[in-house]
């Protein structure tokens, strides 16, 4: 009974708010601007920002949460005897040795994954593609976490018996055979066929900037990105042997590199970070220069969620403070409504509103203001990241709770800002009101 | 004997304006019974308009008592006076004091929207009361579209609104035509007539031939109590 009088009051005024706002319309939407705006861009910039961690976590993810990636690179001291001798055979990286190592005394590791990686063209008839040959075991797919789309990947006999088998990457099997199956055709590198036996899923684009990440060790250079062509280790080490000679550059360059990358695997996600310093402990030993880097995607997990929590409270401020601005807009606004119905205060005074009444009334316009205020920028800034997402293609992800957040604090913004003006209202001697001209 | 509907006990009002303290009322008792038509006068400044707030309950004397009905109300806090204003008192002003942003049903609602009526019933009472005052062809215009003696008479079914029992009129026809202020006049008599007991500050002395009771005062005191 006393409950539903209470709504009804409420609802009798908010009418009246409506009303008295709807008076001064062109004041009142300018006042709810600031809100609209604040709220806005707090909705606009976290979906932004959103998708740009999501984009890079999935580039880190892609690599996988339960690996630990080794990678051969080319000792910096040793750059520099290359610059006196032309034909020196430079001998770095990560060898078999480093593979048995690691699976014998390491227990928690469930695979370890070695490759080799070359630049080199891939030839369909007279089709020419930029890859990276990579020779690897037949569980590279498990292990990476990057699935065939359609035929298989290659088998532990053909892996045995160093087949001419190859499973093409997405992009570059569709820019090979733009009219064709690839799956059971040949492609040619150098002099060599392989029978592709299978294609790789597709990656996201951020997922391709991290396998040009990974293709640094093998061509010592900045080449763009490449995609990636597999053929077992085994035929890899009986095409190309141990010692790799750079064609592209100016002069005759050769690297002697065993692997490329090894790929650890961990069983449990909880191991990876206790394993990874028991990995690097293991290879500073035997290594003499520091000819490798230890990438832990899981540690990279971890500083991009610290970027974004650093980012979020960075937009979090920015927010607060437009919205206090917003908000200092609205108590402007209502003190000037106050004072300019004085009059009509002493009069409802007079009639039997409490202060508590006259409270109600003025701070329920505020709030309407905000609300309205709040709702127009939920609406502006969920469509404002559509827009860019179109326009910019770039990724944006609106969470949920971003509207709902934005829209609650900017009502608490008309409550916290309405209420000294209410209050002030109410405060009004009813007799000084009613002289007010 | 019934209890008198107000009883004024040795009131004093005093405020502060500037560095001066001003003495409006000075010691002021009379008592007025239930269905009287009273009169007060004097001359400005006199402290008519002070009497009037705290007859109103919309002012406290500094000291003295003022019973309603047998109630002091010289020791009420701001919420209980404002529950007394809205169901025991109707106010009639000089200058009508309607909401400009209302229309005459909505502004007649006000006092029932306070006392927490219903809508549907308050509507009813409004409607009764426009009806009654000679408005009930008006109810969705605003004041600004009436003429002075129309905006009074909405002022007097709005202050009849509560069905109170005290009716304080403020210089009721001040602002009014000679015919338009015959016509609230002829009102207030109805009222009266009624059973209602009316206050009402005037100083002109034709309107306050009208009232059965003439209080004059000068200088915060009372000067003469007339009955008639």
């Amino acid at each position: 009974m006393k409950r539903s009088l209470m709504l009804t009051r409420l609802k009798r005024s908010v009418r009246l708010g409506l009303r008295s706002l709807w008076l001064h319309r062109l004041r009142s939407f300018l006042t709810m601007l600031g809100i609209v705006f604040g709220v806005c861009s707090v909705i606009a910039m976290l979906a932004i920002g959103e998708g740009a961690s999501y984009a890079a976590q999935e580039e880190i993810k892609s690599l996988g949460s339960q690996n630990i990636l080794l990678r051969s690179v080319k000792p910096p001291e040793e750059e520099k005897v290359q610059g006196r001798r032309e034909n020196y055979i430079l001998s770095y990286g990560l060898t078999h040795e480093d593979v048995r190592r690691i699976e014998k005394t390491i227990p928690s590791v469930e695979l370890v994954l070695p490759a080799r990686v070359m630049r080199e063209y891939v030839w369909n008839i007279s089709t020419r593609v930029d890859a990276e040959v990579v020779g690897t075991f037949p569980n590279y797919p498990r292990t990476r976490n990057h699935q065939v789309a359609r035929g298989r990947f290659f088998t532990n006999t053909e892996m045995d018996a160093a087949e001419n088998v190859c499973v093409l990457g997405a992009e570059m099997a569709r820019r090979l055979f733009p009219l064709h199956e690839p799956v059971g055709r040949d492609v040619r590198v150098g002099q060599h066929y392989y029978r592709v036996v299978g294609v790789m899923e597709a990656r996201t684009k951020a997922a391709g900037a991290g396998a040009e990440h990974s293709g640094d060790a093998s061509s010592g250079g900045s080449s763009p990105a490449a995609d990636r062509m597999f053929i077992p280790l085994e035929t890899a080490r009986r095409r190309y042997g141990e010692v790799l000679a750079n064609r592209r550059q100016g002069s005759f360059e050769a690297q002697r590199i065993e692997l490329h990358e090894i790929t650890v695997k961990v069983a449990k996600p909880e191991d990876v970070v206790p394993v990874s310093d028991v990995v690097r402990d293991l290879l500073s030993k035997n290594h003499k220069k520091k000819d490798y880097d230890v990438v832990v995607p899981l540690e990279l997990l971890k500083k991009a969620e610290r970027t974004k929590r650093i980012f979020s409270l960075v937009l979090g401020s920015i927010a607060a403070i437009s919205l206090l601005v917003g908000g200092i807009g609205i108590m402007n606004i209502m003190l000037a409504n106050v004072t300019e119905r004085t009059r009509e205060i002493g009069i409802r005074r007079a009639l039997g509103a409490k202060r508590q009444d006259i409270t109600t009334q003025f701070l329920v316009e505020a709030v309407i203001l905000s609300g309205v205020g709040g709702l127009l920028g939920v609406a502006l800034g969920v469509t404002i990241p559509f827009v860019v997402s179109r326009v910019a293609e770039m990724k944006t992800i609106i969470t949920w709770g971003s509207p709902v957040a934005a829209f609650t604090i900017s009502a608490l913004v008309g409550v916290i800002f309405g209420l000294y003006p209410a209050l002030r209202a109410a405060k009004m001697d009813p007799v000084e009101a009613l002289r007010h001209e | 004997m019934p209890v008198p509907i107000v009883q004024l006990d040795q009131v004093h009002r005093s405020y502060r304006m500037g560095d001066e303290m001003v003495y409006a009322l000075r010691g002021v008792s009379f008592e007025i019974a239930a269905g009287e038509y009273v009169a007060i006068m004097g001359p400005s400044g006199c402290g008519k308009s002070t009497l009037l707030n705290l007859l109103g309950c919309l002012d406290r004397p500094s000291s003295g008592t003022y019973r309603l009905a047998g109630d002091d109300v010289s020791s009420m806090d701001d919420d209980a006076l404002s529950t007394i204003r809205g169901t025991r008192l109707g106010f009639i002003f000089q200058s009508y004091n309607l909401i400009q942003q209302l229309t005459v049903l909505e502004n007649i609602e006000v006092p029932l929207f306070y006392q927490g009526r219903e809508e549907g019933e308050s509507r009813e009472i409004a409607q009764r009361l426009a009806a009654r005052v000679g408005l009930g062809h008006r109810l969705g215009h605003k004041p600004m579209e009436l003429s002075g003696g129309q905006q009074q008479r909405v002022a007097i079914a709005r202050a009849l609104a509560n069905d109170p029992r005290l009716i304080l009129a403020d210089e009721a026809t001040g602002n009014l035509d000679s015919t338009s202020g015959r016509e609230i006049l002829a009102l207030f008599d109805e009222l009266v007539a009624q059973g209602r007991t009316l206050i009402m500050v005037t100083h002109d002395p034709a309107v306050g031939e009208r009232a059965h009771r003439i209080i004059r005062l000068r200088d915060g005191l009372l000067e003469t109590d007339q009955r008639r």
